[in-house]
């Protein structure tokens, strides 16, 4: 199929390094002592007290995350409903004003091009939430696809707003201190416009990429540190922690969300990639639906499973999985499960599945370490607290 | 070790008593045995250590050698011996608590036990101020 371009480019000093890009928290995370790290052309923290102790904030009580380098697209105007409905997998028309999906967003060919979170914010005004890597693709790609939707306006709103994350079992406990902030009835993929919280206005969704409730905060960049600091000074009280990249892969990995760019990617169908229950293929017409309609009849030759290491060691990115001595396939996520005390993996091995119960490998420096199938996510959080 | 650099933000600790390699291991030595184990500044940089992989007793070794792993939540680096000579002691706890090198890396942090062959090779080792100022 016909290439399209990628405009990303990273800005080239007179040396010829690149320039990483700070969001408005930089001097924040600084004062706090983070470690910095660069990731998708952001100089972003990874950790500020250690990965693990902020890891266990989340899971325990909170922590509060910079997640102003993921891009921020507003689409408006007459046709958007059936722009977004064409442009995503999952089925738009479920949206009501306040609601969101996450969704894959698809090649002609069934390829994923990134997975989103799009939310209705209005009638004829949605706000999409993109990974920070594919910003510029992104952008790039839903101006293209606009092109047969006269109306439609595509806007990139990532140097006007910024994000926190505000994750764990005390989330919305903190939240709830704030004046006038109720969130109970804030139900889990809704969001709320024109908050107002530590006199910045916001727009606050209850999603979030951690398997523990909490809430994604979008505020413009004059007013994002003072958020940060607000929400810092609320919830001491309850024990909230600032977190970083490092905290947040291994959360996300244990509540088995991909990350774009390791477990998806160009050459991945939603259904090699258990996303198969976020494509609707019923609800119409959508970019990439006659290759997925395919797919889904044939099957799939190869497809995600979930490891955890019975043996010392931690899986990593790219090792080989092997089945009775046989490589199968590899690791695209792999990490050490604090909840679980032992490394855990998503792995892209061939066929259509593996049953749990499986014994397999994972070869770690050479060595063959075993591992075992299980059912995923890993880790599921409790319910009703 | 090796690892990306970068210097630590706070002061890190650089006991004077200590000798020091350029890849952030420390030897103390007790006449012909040396106490070997990583820096401040390396469990800074390595993060949250989840396991450790520690050669066996009786395996003798060559300075510069990799003697074993050092494994964090993000990323994983071998360890080079100091000196020259045979492991003798091998620090047990590291198995079920390997964050006892975060902790406290010159004391109950210690990896292995060294006993030394080659004593002159310490005129090759840092001392806590070369050391320091390779690292800041």
């Amino acid at each position: 199929m016909e290439g399209y371009d990628n405009l990303w480019k990273e800005p080239m000093m007179e040396t010829g390094l690149p320039v990483l890009q700070r969001t408005p928290l930089y001097d924040a995370h600084r004062r706090l002592g983070a470690r910095f790290a660069p990731f998708a052309g952001w100089e972003m923290p990874v950790e500020y007290t250690g990965i693990l102790d902020e890891h266990r904030a989340v899971r325990e009580r909170a922590g509060l995350f910079d997640v102003s380098h993921m891009g921020q697209i507003e689409v408006n105007g007459e046709g958007s409903p059936d722009f977004v409905q064409w442009l995503i997998t999952n089925d738009a028309a479920r949206l009501e004003v306040g609601d969101a999906l996450y969704s894959p967003i698809c090649r002609p060919d069934g390829g994923i091009l990134d997975d989103l979170l799009v939310f209705r914010a209005g009638p004829r005004r949605y706000r999409f939430i993109v990974n920070a890597a594919n910003r510029r693709k992104d952008l790039s790609w839903f101006g293209r696809v606009a092109d047969a939707f006269p109306g439609v306006m595509v806007r990139d709103l990532s140097q006007q707003f910024g994000a926190v994350a505000l994750q764990g079992p005390r989330a919305a406990a903190i939240l709830g201190r704030f004046p006038g902030m109720d969130v109970g009835d804030l139900r889990g993929f809704t969001l709320r416009e024109g908050v107002t919280l530590g006199g910045v206005r916001c727009i606050v969704a209850r999603t979030g990429y951690t398997g523990e409730d909490g809430f994604e905060l979008f505020a413009p960049v004059e007013g994002l540190e003072r958020l940060w600091e607000a929400i810092l000074r609320v919830g001491e009280g309850e024990g909230l922690r600032p977190a970083g990249l490092g905290a947040r892969d291994m959360l996300r990995l244990e509540a088995a969300l991909p990350l774009y760019g390791q477990d998806l990617t160009e050459d991945l169908n939603p259904f090699e990639v258990r996303l198969a229950r976020f494509v609707s293929l019923d609800k119409g017409e959508f970019i990439g639906r006659d290759a997925l309609v395919r797919a889904s009849r044939e099957g799939v030759r190869r497809s995600l499973i979930g490891l955890v290491a019975r043996d010392r060691g931690v899986p990593r990115h790219g090792y080989e999985v092997l089945m009775k001595g046989v490589v199968v396939g590899r690791v695209t996520s792999g990490g050490h499960s604090p909840v679980l005390g032992t490394g855990i993996a998503l792995a892209l091995v061939e066929g259509e599945g593996v049953p749990a119960g499986t014994e397999m490998a994972i070869a770690v420096r050479g060595r063959p370490m075993a591992a075992e199938v299980v059912k995923l996510p890993f880790y599921r959080r409790k319910r009703g607290d | 070790m090796k690892f990306r650099g970068g210097a630590g933000k706070e002061m890190a600790m650089y006991p004077e008593e200590l000798r020091y390699t350029d890849e952030h291991e420390w030897i103390r030595l007790e006449s012909d045995r040396g106490v070997v184990g990583l820096t401040d500044y390396a469990q800074r940089e390595m993060g949250d250590i989840v396991y450790v992989e520690m050669p066996e007793v009786g395996r003798k070794l060559k300075a510069g050698e990799p003697f074993g792993v050092v494994e964090s939540v993000k990323s994983v680096s071998d360890m080079f011996a100091p000196m020259t000579g045979t492991v003798a002691e091998v620090n047990g706890k590291l198995e079920d608590a390997p964050e006892l090198i975060n902790q406290d890396p010159y004391g109950k942090g210690w990896i292995i036990v060294v006993d030394v062959s080659e004593p002159e090779e310490v005129a090759g080792l840092l001392t806590a101020a070369q050391y320091r100022a390779l690292v800041e």
